[in-house]
């Protein structure tokens, strides 16, 4: 019984702990995508990029790839955005003053070459092996506790993006964001410079990202090539951030925990199915996420917490 | 002599037959783009549902892949309007990166179909290695790129035909050059897009098809190559299908040489890093001369 209890004590502390990371990158993507209109299809490489710092430079040494510099997680963190960050800023720059399907095929590009070196440079992060010591912080109190004190890290984390993103979004740099987003003409006419704006976004959207990408890699204490594949963070991330709302921080946090919930918990319905049909579910799973996204878009574009302007500023 | 023969062999040859392959997916891209004003992202899985089609007639009934090809086109046609009707109708009206995100989530039905349908592993058309063909002077080609080659020449011609001579290819051309314009000149602009996702969708299986008769056939041989369809397009010009065809060309060939060892005994670029060779053209493009070599259209 009271195995039982902990076990389902252990699995809600896991969907709450992927909620958080979920969150933030759902974060990240408002920021470019709610607040600027940026169309950013290669999620996963910036979310790739921070995870594989982070278990770099916090892993003990190994033979097989570059590790050993056993950094405190707290530190490699902010690598992680830096590095996530660095990567996007020759894309923004090259892509930013094209129409958007440009921005979009170049961050498709821009993962597909960092998922090619994670996969192939041994040196580097063990290939297609991956890293499976990446150390993550308060493991030494044990079980449960050690997973409580995470998902409270987690979660810290998550509201402090949120609370910088919500004072973002009333801020004259959030209302030139928007401004640039819905009439980028107009704002370009009152002396906004479109391109920096939009840069700016776009570059610390993806560092959020990468923000995101390091907590996934110490919660699994592993990360491997798979973390590149694009299902489970950029399609995820998306529909996340368009069934919540996109424009609305609390819209993206509450699609990421929805998304999540369904996502999670068909899996643990599908796990009853027969073992030949287990395998085939996953991809029955990845279909009810791309019909979901599109039937939303159709019919609820707005999301469930739709985008509100700041309020007006009289004088 | 000797060492030209194994360039020409090895590298180039294989190269165009690769060139061919994008260059009828990148036509698509770019049609559908002249027409609708969006990046499809859904066209690689598009070329895989094709490739699946062909392997199920070939694999069922016995057939040669090249009698499926036919049929696999017909029904990646077919699947092109469907999905038109059913996911990206409705955003007409829309600005055109929504209707991206909608490309997005077809993107991930159709290739969890494909999954479902087909499972994931590895599949060959045919089994067993065919000797190339000798040319003249050391010169030699495989069978496949023969046909792979030929079959897009032919298409080729096809397509140009159609959109210089015919009324819907001139219907396609004005309402790529103004759509409003189209629409007040009587032109069913309706129908046009229908003929657009018939072509696209056709070509991208053939283009499907061949990448499965050149390596393998798995669910995610379109995805992979979406970033060479978009770097060929781009170069090409987004929007001008015989720009795509030069840009698919010219991507495949410059693939492929890239890995030959122009300096000491190393390959130049290494194999797995083919694609990266597309993104760097890509990206030059971008910085230098977006419109493409054939000014394509809308900065």
């Amino acid at each position: 019984m009271d195995q039982q209890f902990l076990g389902l004590f252990m699995y809600a502390l896991s969907l709450a702990t992927m909620f958080g990371i979920y969150g933030v990158l759902c974060l990240g993507l408002n920021l470019q995508w709610g607040f600027a209109g940026l169309f950013n299809a290669g999620i996963a490489g910036f979310f790739a990029v921070g995870a594989y710092t982070t278990a770099i430079l916090t892993s003990p040494e190994s033979p097989h790839y570059l590790g050993g510099f056993g950094w405190p997680p707290i530190l490699a963190m902010p690598v992680a955005m830096l590095l996530s960050g660095l990567i996007a800023w020759p894309v923004g720059r090259i892509c930013l003053g094209l129409k958007g399907d440009y921005l979009a095929m170049a961050t498709i590009g821009i993962s597909e070459i960092i998922r090619l070196v994670l996969k192939n440079e041994d040196w580097l992060a063990n290939g297609t092996m991956g890293i499976s010591t990446v150390p993550r912080p308060f493991e030494s109190l044990g079980q449960p506790w050690g997973n409580v004190a995470f998902l409270a890290f987690v979660l810290v984390v998550m509201l402090i993006v949120y609370v910088a993103l919500e004072r973002a979004w009333i801020s004259p740099w959030g209302r030139t964001m928007r401004a640039i987003r819905d009439n980028e003409l107009a704002a370009a006419a009152i002396g906004k410079d479109v391109v920096r704006f939009r840069l700016e976004a776009f570059v610390i959207g993806a560092a959020v990202m990468g923000l995101g990408g390091a907590l996934s890699a110490m919660y699994f204490k592993f990360i491997g090539a798979s973390a590149t594949e694009p299902l489970l963070t950029t399609f995820l991330v998306w529909v996340m951030l368009i069934i919540g709302g996109s424009g609305n921080n609390r819209g993206a946090l509450l699609g990421a925990g929805l998304v999540w919930f369904i996502w999670s918990g068909t899996e643990l319905l599908t796990n009853r199915l027969p073992a030949e049909w287990i395998t085939r579910s996953s991809y029955m799973r990845a279909l009810l996420i791309g019909v979901l996204l599109i039937v939303v878009l159709q019919r609820f574009a707005k999301g469930i917490l739709p985008e509100r302007p700041p309020r007006r500023i009289d004088r | 002599m000797e060492a030209l023969a194994d360039f020409v062999n090895l590298y180039f040859l294989p190269g165009v037959a690769v060139g061919c392959i994008y260059a009828l997916g990148a036509v698509g891209i770019s049609l559908i783009f002249a027409i609708l004003r969006f990046a499809h992202f859904a066209h690689g899985d598009v070329m895989t549902f094709g490739a699946y089609v062909a392997y199920s007639l070939v694999a069922s009934l016995g057939w040669s892949v090249y009698l499926a090809l036919p049929i696999a086109i017909i029904a990646a046609a077919f699947l092109g309007v469907a999905v038109d009707r059913l996911a990206y109708k409705p955003f007409r009206k829309s600005p055109g990166i929504i209707v991206v995100i909608a490309s997005f989530g077809v993107m991930l039905v159709v290739r969890s179909l494909i999954q479902l349908i087909w499972g994931v592993d590895v599949l060959n058309y045919e089994t067993g290695i065919r000797k190339p063909i000798e040319l003249f002077g050391g010169f030699r080609i495989a069978q496949k790129h023969i046909i792979i080659i030929l079959v897009s020449v032919i298409i080729a011609a096809g397509l140009h035909w159609f959109l210089s001579r015919s009324r819907m290819g001139k219907a396609m051309r004005a309402m790529s050059d103004d759509a409003d314009l189209a629409r007040i000149s009587g032109i069913d602009t309706e129908r046009v897009v229908r003929w657009t996702w018939l072509i696209g969708g056709g070509l991208a299986a053939a283009a499907g098809v061949f990448a499965g008769i050149n390596s393998k056939l798995h669910p995610s041989v379109g995805w992979d190559l979406l970033l060479p369809l978009f770097a060929a397009a781009i170069l090409g010009g987004i929007g001008k299908p015989y720009g795509a065809i030069v840009g698919g060309l010219a991507i495949g060939i410059a693939q492929e040489v890239a890995t030959y060892p122009w300096i000491a005994d190393m390959p130049l670029v290494p194999p797995a890093y083919k694609n990266a060779v597309a993104f760097f053209v890509m990206v030059c493009m971008l910085i230098w001369r977006p419109t493409g070599l054939f000014r394509g259209r809308v900065l």
